[in-house]
This record gives structure tokens, sequence and C-alpha cells, in this order.
């Protein structure tokens, strides 16, 4: 079992071999962050361009602590302080950095495929970390790690998506990445946010939120995307409050051994109780230390040359 | 792999270096030389090298804990983040390192199974400093076949191999299926 890939794009193209690759790789790298010095020298003196077309604060502080602890150099990239606002063109941006010999770029870009295409232009690997509704491949790793990691496994789950299903990278991220391992995903939110469609992704759709909620061992709250939404796709947020937030009533008709997962950042009081989010059913802030160690997995596998795994020595 | 290739191939000679009673003995008379080597038996730690040396260095832990009469901290240390070879192999599969004791101030032997170019152990040192600060490293290895290119030496040898450079040697463990055995396959 081998990781040869040279960048870390999407779930989609992915095969399961290669994603539990990425999960027991972050296995190892999770040890390491409980360590007293907790810096390895993998990617000692490699550089990594953090280009964040779009505003972030969790993903970029996630992937630039995963960079440091690998021992690269590290460049900040954000649209507000680019040339990109200047006309400069994302193809120039990009050889521009790579002039200066960079050998990642860890790219968040509003544009679906963004980072396909400076895959494909450039020599440098290309990690991405979330490209406009299309994928956030990392954050999918971290919520399956997280949920191996709880439950023992993945395949044969129920694994409740909840929220904007339409709007959101991490939902179709996560499907992909759910239903190649084996569970059984299921869909819920508002009709306008979790369109039909999504069951060409081998998903079930139901706009029960009651049903959706029953048989899960996993409930993953999404976060409405207020951002990304050119016009009202729901009446208000008290309406979504009251039709699909998880509130205490809701969460005495799950599992008791249900997961409550949530990507951040949460909006307390809108898709989720406040107290609901502090307890121990909760795993969110697991799910930020894992992302440390998936994201450290990714920019180590990546970085994989061309000679034979084993070496004898 | 083309018909040439299947021919040289079956043409390769295995040679069994060490089998199950000779690598036992072996480590027995490596387990007499810590002993004997460290009289304060208190301050030896145990580390395998993921993977071969970390069984090697359980069947040491055995043989030490009977000698010395008390437990001897033993631990697992997976080498890859600490290699000078990352950008020109695929990436390697980790494996767990586990070492349940503190360093500092120990003597730690360090276990592998084949001695080869020593880039291993050069790894091994540097991955160890991250856990503390050791009075002492030893070496034990069950094989050193030479061909060094750092300056490592062991101080506790098995058997010492003279072999070709493209020649391997290959150590299998009961643990793992296979009957103990340490063979040299030609190339």
């Amino acid at each position: 079992m081998s990781w040869t890939r040279q960048h870390l794009l999407d779930i989609e193209s992915l095969t399961v071999e290669e994603i539990n690759t990425v999960l027991d790789t972050a296995r190892a790298f999770k040890a390491v962050g409980e360590r007293t010095i907790k810096k390895v020298p993998a990617l000692r003196g490699k550089t990594v361009v953090n280009l964040f077309v779009e505003p972030s604060t969790r993903t970029r502080t996630s992937f630039e602590l995963s960079e440091q602890r690998l021992s690269a150099d590290i460049i900040n990239f954000t649209a507000e302080a680019s040339s990109l606002k200047k006309g400069e063109t994302l193809k120039d941006t990009a050889r521009n950095l790579e002039a200066l010999n960079v050998d990642f770029i860890v790219m968040r870009h509003t544009a679906a495929g963004a980072p396909h295409f400076l895959s494909r232009v450039l020599d440098a690997h290309v990690i991405n970390a979330g490209d406009g509704a299309h994928e956030h491949p990392t954050q999918a790793l971290l919520d399956t790690f997280t949920i191996r990691e709880k439950k023992g496994r993945v395949a044969g789950l129920n694994v409740t998506i909840l929220g904007d299903v339409l709007y959101s990278r991490v939902a179709r991220s996560d499907i992909w990445a759910l239903t190649k391992l084996g569970a059984n995903v299921t869909l819920c939110g508002p009709s306008t946010l979790v369109p039909r469609t999504f069951e060409q992704m081998g998903c079930r759709v139901t706009y029960n939120v009651e049903e959706a909620i029953r048989e899960a061992d996993v409930i993953n709250l999404l976060r409405i995307q207020h951002e990304r939404q050119r016009k009202t796709m729901f009446p208000g947020i008290n309406e979504y409050t009251t039709l699909f937030g998880l509130n205490q009533t809701r969460l005495a008709m799950t599992k008791p051994d249900a997961l409550i997962m949530h990507p951040g950042p949460i909006n307390r009081g809108v898709e989720i109780d406040s107290d609901i989010a502090d307890s121990g059913r909760s795993v969110i802030l697991e799910q930020v230390t894992n992302g440390l160690a998936v994201r450290m997995a990714a920019l180590f596998l990546v970085n994989g040359g061309k000679g034979p795994q084993e070496i004898e020595g | 792999m083309t018909d040439l290739d299947r021919f040289v191939l079956s043409m390769s000679d295995t040679i069994t270096l060490l089998n199950a009673p000779a690598i036992q003995r072996a480590l027995t008379r490596i387990a007499h030389e810590v002993a004997e080597s460290n009289e304060d038996s208190a301050a030896v730690a145990i580390v395998g090298i993921q993977r071969g040396g970390v069984l090697l260095a359980q069947r040491l832990q055995e043989i030490l804990t009977g000698l010395w009469a008390h437990p001897v901290p033993t631990g697992a240390l997976d080498v890859s983040l600490h290699r000078d070879d990352l950008n020109h192999r695929v990436a390697p599969r980790l494996q767990p390192t586990l070492i349940p004791f503190d360093v500092t101030g120990k003597t730690v032997v360090l276990v592998d199974d084949v001695l080869f170019s020593g880039r291993t152990i050069r790894a091994a040192m540097d991955a160890l400093n991250d856990f503390g600060r050791p009075q002492r490293i030893q070496l034990a290895v069950l094989i050193d076949r030479g061909h060094r290119e750092l300056p490592i030496k062991a101080d506790f040898v098995g058997k010492n191999v003279p072999t070709a450079h493209a020649e391997v040697v290959r150590v299998n463990f009961s643990e793992t299926g296979a009957a103990d055995s340490v063979v040299l396959q030609k190339p």
C-alpha cells in the first residue's frame, strides 16, 4: 500500500486504499503531536506557500502549524495583500511563486477547479484547501479519521449530514470519502439547500430531521453559508433553527452513542444548541486536533519521490 | 517483468545465513555482552527500530529480564520522519513509535536487524533525541553486512556477513508467520 500522487486535489479521484493510507499516516502524525517535541524534520528545507485567495482562519492556521511541525519554511499569501487584487492572473501569480522555487502550494480559492489548474501548470505539489463549493479534501479526511478513531470503522455506519449541503464543499468531499469507505450517508436540510440530485452521489436525501438523525451513528452539522448564498434560500435563521437545529429534544431521539461533528466555525444557537456543542457527545475540538495530523500526513505523502518505498539501511 | 527477468530471478541464489537456533544463540550472546558492558543495569533501556528491530528488542528484553531479574524498559522507534532520503522514494509507511519511559540519563541500546549504510541508525539517533538526552546510546544488530556510508559502528553484533552491495539480506521472524531465519539473496 502506498501513495504516489504528487498533489491532493480532491477526494473524488482517490481510491479507498489511498484514503486509508492518508488515515494510517495521520495516526502516526497524531502521536508526534502528543510528544514534548512536536516537530519532525521530514520537510526540512522545503518551502510551502499558503495561497489563500478566499479568507480562512482555521484551515490556514491548521495548515500553517502542520507545515511548521514538519520543519518546512512558510510564506502566507492572502487575497487582500496579494497582486491578484492588482489584476494579476492566477497563473501569473503561481508562476511568480514558482520562480521563487517553492515546493508546495496549499491553496484556497473561490473558483472550483483552481487547484487542479495550478497542478497542471506548475511543478510544485498542490494541496487543495477548499475550492469554491467543489471540494475540501483535508476536511473530509479529518472527518473520516475522527469517525474511524471514535467508532473503530467507517464501513456500515449511518452518517447524517445536516444543513447547507448545496453550497458546502465539505459536504461534497465528505460524501465522496464516506461512500467510498462504505458508510450509509443521509443528507437533510431545507429542500432548497439539499436538492435530490445528491442522490446521484449515492446518498439518501430526506427533509424530515427526526427521521434523518434517529438511526445515525454520526451527525455532521454544517453551517449555513450566508456568504455563498446569492439569494435567500430559506425564510430565515429562526425558521432554520426551529426546523433543523440540533436541540435537546432532537438529541434525545438519537442513538446514545451518536457522534456530533461540525467542521466549524459553529453558530451557537443556530444549527446546534450551545450546551450540545460543549457536551461529551461532541467531537468538534477533536476534529481540530485531528486536522493537524491529517494535514501533516497529506504534506508528507505528496512529498514522496519516485524511488522504492522500502529501503534497506 | 520480461521473460529474461524471470529467467534471471530463477537463477538467483538464496543462502541461509542463520537458522532459528543460531538466531537465538546470537541474541543470547548479545544479551550477555550488553549485561557485561552495563554494570548499572537499572539505567539500561532497549529501543527497537521499526520494523525488524522491534521484534528483536522484545526478545532481547526477555533474555535481559531473566539475567537481571528486573524489568527492562523497552520501546519502539520509527525513524522514517528523520531519514535523509525522503525526496528520493515513495513516502514510507509510518509505523508506531512508543517510548514509554524517559530516555534522559538512560543507556539506550538501539536494536536493528541489519546494519548496512548506517543511515537508519543516524536517523534513529536524531529521532531518539526528540524524546530526551540519553546518557549513552549503544547499538546492537543481528547482522552487520558492511558497506557503511557513515561513521557508525555497532557495539554488539550477532554475525558479520561480508556481502556484495547489490545483494539483499532478509530477516524473517516467527512473529510474522515465517520461521526464524536470516537469508542472503544474490541478485
